[in-house]
């Protein structure tokens, strides 16, 4: 391969913020020259995976991707420039165009309503509308990028606490129906100090797997049924044991991506108890006989992020991370790598490709990631809660509890743990109740169905109706317009397709026309049924599969179109 | 043994539900896919249905499984096949693209009924050097022109998927002119392209003067004058005149590739005496 680079040379601050992101992932420094090809040659083509690190670098330092910028880090990486800008172009957070600052105000199912507003109350600043920024019990919020490696998370925003920059104070509400076990630690124990984690009952499940072995830790996730809480609900047990029976390197994966419309659950459980994330890794890594760890946080979490570096870094300081975890007898160790804005990189293969340093488009399953995963390798990917639940398991605790982003039209939104089984009554009433006469409730996040409100009484588990999804409950009381709600979902997987496969790139786009249409008056169904087909049918990936399940389940319920016939 | 639309079929074990099928003498019909590539399994045309699967199979990628039950039409299949033709119909130019628009028709695609107000892929006609056109309002994004320049034959890099979703567009980076890009004018994406999204300069002016006549056209089987490698061309002379040299893909040396002399360095046999 005979590299071109770009000609146009990168400004100091880009170039010391690429020098300086590469050299603290342990990737030699240049000799200094500008303009001279980096020193690291053939083995830099395998860091590809600095790409996505670099374009933050870039991104954070001085507030968008230049030609300069982007050439130094292809250079420096032996990454051809237009694959570069191919990767780079695919996430929502980079910029092309130089900017001091964007706010980015999300105008999402909980927070459109107040949208308009607080942007009319912005004027003058650079705002971007945004999906799901995953604070959804303090809409409406806002996330704030600067120059200079600053990022805000806002919840709840106002004109005034967006432009004084003041970041979330409260604590998100919790609350608990039956026994707390996912949530056991949250709120009571200080998510920055690993003394306190280990005062808790902390660590005390690596310990016990030590003891007992591996086999005794799988036979115990099989017997409670511990099911993936990311939202294909597979078996976790049946993951780790395939890819501890592989051969060679393996890899361990959380998915903290949490960017489906409504939900924010793990991202309570990596603010509050980052330490028991951590161990969900380590456990998983004991029993597959896996070194390395990744952790792939959506670009959004600034908190959730900071508080997980910070606990990796105390855990490793403890010995409970490194070259021999807790005097076990295994290595382990975690990096973290932060998503751009692409609610597609959830998706596991997007999510590899994505830290891979490609575009963050799926990969054909088979191979499944047990058996090809990241860089290759056997690897297991579980989500957030799937893996504080193992810890949970390990002690003996309830493997069915459940997490329950509530939201919307509630007295008390916030995050509540139920045992499986629960009824979408029951979860309501613990939150206090809706704010007024309930039109609808949404299930599972926009990948998910609607509830009418005798139908409330529906329980939630894996492989039952509603899909269970990610576990959010959103309510909508009478006065919220429908028809705005169905389009709201039908642009988000619009604009979130990654773009790969016809039935989505474009049913996706074909989809929102056809709502639009059907609000004024026309008859769409069979259009929109034929749609829902294909994009079911013959979509690449889960994005695509669902994609019409929401707008589905509104048709059928009539919540929209009733001015059709 | 596999059974394929009720008949028992053998199969290697690496082979694809499309191979198996071919071999069997049943045609699925592609569009991303191109056998001297890395399947992209992008346009989801060949999908068929797989017993006991959730969903539709892309037979180009999917490779067979022992006891594996496949049909390669069903209202299913019939119907995913003729959505996402009347999806491409919608949103792309396929007016270069003859065997899509037969296949339409074949599986009645309406894309009418999507309206006249809809989003259609328009960008404007790239003609940045003298050898090949860009004119992407024609492109199905099926990936094969950048396996092409990138890992599967060229190793050149110079064009990339950019953007996403809707619009996502084979670019440069910066989306700078070809001849600032790495590309080096092989063509090798010219060749695989299937919608005339990319095209010979000669081809594309003749088309945009109507002189262009498959009819009137020979087909010249030869092999290269320029080096040793022995690639073999194949040129294409209307009214005694060179209009454009392709490459036999089934040929083991070239599998449809040239360089840039093989390709477009042919005008001094009948055109004038330098190329300006
Ligand atoms: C479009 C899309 C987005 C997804 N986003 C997430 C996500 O943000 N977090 C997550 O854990 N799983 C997400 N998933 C599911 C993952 O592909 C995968 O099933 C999951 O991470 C496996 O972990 P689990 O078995 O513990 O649930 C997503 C899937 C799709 C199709
Ligand atoms: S279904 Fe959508 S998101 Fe998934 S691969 Fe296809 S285009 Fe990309
Ligand atoms: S002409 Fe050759 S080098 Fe240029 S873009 Fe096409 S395949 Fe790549
Ligand atoms: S330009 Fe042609 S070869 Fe390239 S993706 Fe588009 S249709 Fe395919
Ligand atoms: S030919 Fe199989 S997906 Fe395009």
């Amino acid at each position: 391969m005979d590299l071109r680079n770009v000609t146009t040379p990168p400004s100091d601050r880009e170039r010391v913020a690429i020098d300086r992101v590469l050299a603290d992932h342990g990737f030699a420094e240049t000799d200094g020259t500008p303009g001279r090809t980096a020193i690291g040659g053939r083995s830099a083509a395998t860091r590809r995976d600095l790409l996505l690190p670099a374009l933050h670098a870039l991104n954070d330092a001085v507030g968008w991707i230049s030609e300069g910028g982007l050439g130094y880090a292809c250079e420096r990486l032996t990454v051809p420039p237009a694959e570069g800008y191919g990767v780079a172009t695919f996430y929502d957070q980079f910029s092309f165009e130089e900017r001091v600052e964007v706010v980015r105000v999300c105008d999402d199912i909980v927070c459109g309503p107040y949208a308009d507003q607080l942007i009319a109350g912005l004027d003058g600043i650079e705002v971007e509308r945004t999906p799901c920024l995953g604070r959804c019990e303090k809409a409406p919020v806002a996330f704030i990028q600067q120059p200079g490696f600053r990022r805000t998370e806002i919840a709840p925003a106002s004109p005034q606490s967006v432009l004084e920059g003041e970041p979330t104070s409260v604590d998100t509400h919790i609350g608990v129906i039956g026994e707390a076990v996912l949530l056991a630690r949250v709120g009571s124990v200080d998510p920055e100090s690993l003394d306190d984690y280990r005062g808790a009952g902390g660590y005390q499940a690596l310990s016990r797997a030590l003891d007992e072995g591996a086999d005794a830790v799988l036979d115990r996730i099989e017997a409670a049924r511990l099911r993936g809480r990311g939202g294909a609900s597979f078996p976790a047990a049946a993951k780790w044991r395939a890819v501890a029976q592989a051969q060679g390197d393996k890899i361990v994966v959380c998915n903290a991506d949490e960017s489906e419309p409504g939900t924010f659950k793990d991202r309570v459980l990596m603010e509050a108890d980052p330490f028991a994330v951590i161990e969900g890794m380590t456990l998983a890594a004991y029993v597959t006989g896996a070194e390395r760890g990744f952790l792939y946080v959506r670009g959004e979490y600034a908190l959730a992020e900071r508080r997980m570096i910070d606990a990796i870094e105390a855990a490793r300081a403890a010995g409970l991370l490194g070259e021999d975890v807790a005097d076990g007898g295994f290595a382990f160790d975690v990096e973290v790598r932060r998503g751009a804005g692409a609610y597609i990189c959830g998706e596991e293969t997007s999510l590899f490709n994505s830290i891979e340093g490609l575009r963050g488009e799926p990969r054909d399953k088979p191979p499944f990631p047990t058996q090809e995963g990241l860089f290759g390798l056997p690897t297991v990917v579980n989500n957030v809660e799937t893996l504080v639940g193992a810890v949970a398991i390990t002690m003996d605790k309830d493997g069915n509890s459940k997490l329950f982003p509530i939201s919307g039209a509630i007295n008390n939104p916030g995050l509540y743990e139920a045992p499986l089984g629960v009824s979408v009554a029951a979860l309501i009433e613990a939150a206090g109740g809706p704010t007024s006469d309930v039109q609808a409730v949404l299930v599972g996040g926009a990948a998910g169905k609607f509830l009418l409100p005798d139908d409330l009484e529906v329980t939630l588990d894996h492989g039952t109706e509603p899909p269970l999804g990610s576990g959010a409950i959103v309510v909508f009381d009478t006065a919220t317009d429908m028809e705005v709600i169905v389009d709201r979902i039908a642009r988000f997987f619009r604009d979130e397709s990654c773009g790969k496969c016809v039935p989505c790139r474009v049913g996706t786009i074909r989809q929102v026309e056809a709502l639009e249409r059907l609000g004024n008056g026309g008859a769409e169904r069979e259009t929109l049924d034929d749609l829902a087909a294909v994009l079911r049918d013959a979509s690449i990936c889960g994005l695509g599969q669902l994609a019409a399940e929401a707008v589905q389940s509104a048709l059928d319920l009539q919540l929209i179109g009733g001015r059709s016939d | 043994m596999i059974t394929i639309d009720g008949v028992d079929v053998q199969a290697p074990v690496d082979a694809t539900i499309l191979e198996a099928a071919a071999k069997q003498g049943t045609e699925v019909p592609t569009l991303c896919y191109l056998e001297t590539l890395t399947a992209a399994s992008a346009c989801r045309l060949c999908v068929v249905e797989v017993e006991g699967a959730r969903v539709l199979a892309p037979g180009c990628s999917r490779q067979v499984e022992e006891g594996m039950v496949i049909k390669t039409r069903s209202p299913r299949v019939d119907r995913a096949r003729r959505m996402v033709l009347e999806l491409l119909a919608s949103s792309v130019d396929l007016s270069l693209a003859p065997e899509l628009l037969e296949l339409a028709e074949e599986y009645g695609a309406a894309p009418e009924r999507f309206g006249e107000v809809r989003a259609q892929v328009q960008l404007p006609v790239n003609i940045d050097n003298g050898l090949y056109v860009q004119d992407l309002s024609k492109c199905v994004l099926c990936y094969r022109c950048v396996a092409a320049c990138g890992d599967d034959a060229q190793h050149t890099y110079a064009i990339s998927v950019t953007d996403r979703g809707f619009g996502a567009v084979i670019s440069t980076e910066f989306g700078v002119a070809l001849p600032d890009s790495a590309c080096v004018f092989c063509g090798n994406c010219v060749a695989v392209c299937p919608t005339g999204a990319l095209i010979v300069t000669t081809e594309y002016d003749m088309r945009q003067a109507g002189t262009w006549d498959e009819e009137l056209q020979t087909v010249t089987r030869t092999i290269c004058a320029y080096c040793g490698v022995g690639c073999n061309l194949d040129v294409h002379v209307q009214d005694n005149e060179i209009v454009k040299v392709t490459s036999p893909f089934d040929h083991e040396v070239t599998a449809g590739n040239l360089c840039i002399k093989g390709r477009f360095g042919w005008s001094h046999v009948s055109g004038p005496a330098s190329p300006d």
